[in-house]
């Protein structure tokens, strides 16, 4: 049978700030093997740990929860998938707007959505509140390194 | 984060020395602070030479520090960003208050 995908990954870590470094080491480390620019890299890093800032920060109250990654390639195209089980987002419209953020008292800058929304092909997010949030992030890896600078 | 303070020119170094994310700033905050009060200097300056990674927690370190700076009559200024990180305050619209000074220069690098 033709498996729907060419490689794929499964991270599972608990909802504690010091996983933020972690999880963007490790997807990068996962999507080097399709050969990207350090552009490219560094998009995909910055991403990560914005989405998974959102699930520790604004989906849990208690860093004892679970952060899950699914990592999957397609051709020349990373997808990945970040979900976690906690308060789930309302108003995912208002949560996309640049500056929003509901946490201004902690010093966020309400850009998160806005850095993945530049640094990646696709955004999707899916929320059901009191269930959980999922985001999953797209990215086509071009094929020459051209124009770095 | 490395501390310099310049006296004749009131000047404040902030160094950074790690990556720049949720878990990392909280520290980063304290000290700055503490240090913009301890100095009450003229200006302050993020020295981002010794960082490669910053998410978009940096961006709020930095308003953040801005606006107390603000409340002394203290300038802030950055320098030293690399490409990837001059992106995401380019993405913002920050540098239009807390201009990037003294270009070297750090393309060579990302390369």
């Amino acid at each position: 049978m033709k498996k729907l995908y060419d490689n794929e990954m499964n991270l599972e870590f608990l909802s504690k700030s010091c996983n933020e470094s972690f999880a963007r080491i490790a997807v990068a480390a996962f999507a080097s093997q399709l050969d990207p620019t350090i552009e490219e890299l560094s998009d995909i890093k910055t991403s990560i740990s914005e989405v998974v800032t959102n699930s520790i920060i604004h989906a849990y109250d208690s860093d004892d929860e679970i952060i899950k990654i699914h990592c999957k390639i397609k051709d020349n195209m990373i997808i990945i998938e970040v979900s976690d089980t906690g308060k789930g987002i309302e108003d995912i419209e208002q949560a996309r707007k640049p500056l929003y953020t509901s946490k201004a008292e902690l010093e966020r800058s309400g850009m998160g959505f806005t850095i993945m929304e530049n640094f990646m092909d696709e955004v999707k997010i899916e929320s059901i509140v009191g269930i959980g949030t999922k985001v999953t992030l797209k990215k086509v890896i071009k094929e020459e390194c051209e124009d770095i600078t | 984060m490395d501390i310099d303070f310049i006296e004749e020119d009131k000047l404040l170094v902030l160094k950074i020395t790690e990556e720049i994310d949720h878990h990392t700033t909280d520290r980063m905050r304290r000290l700055a602070d503490y240090e913009i009060q301890r100095y009450s200097p003229r200006k302050v300056v993020f020295d981002f030479s010794g960082t490669s990674f910053m998410d978009s927690a940096g961006i709020g370190l930095i308003i953040g520090r801005y606006k107390m700076a603000s409340m002394i009559g203290a300038k802030v200024e950055i320098k030293n960003v690399k490409e990837n990180i001059r992106r995401i305050f380019e993405m913002t619209g920050i540098l239009k208050i807390i201009p990037i000074i003294g270009e070297e220069d750090s393309c060579e690098e990302v390369i």
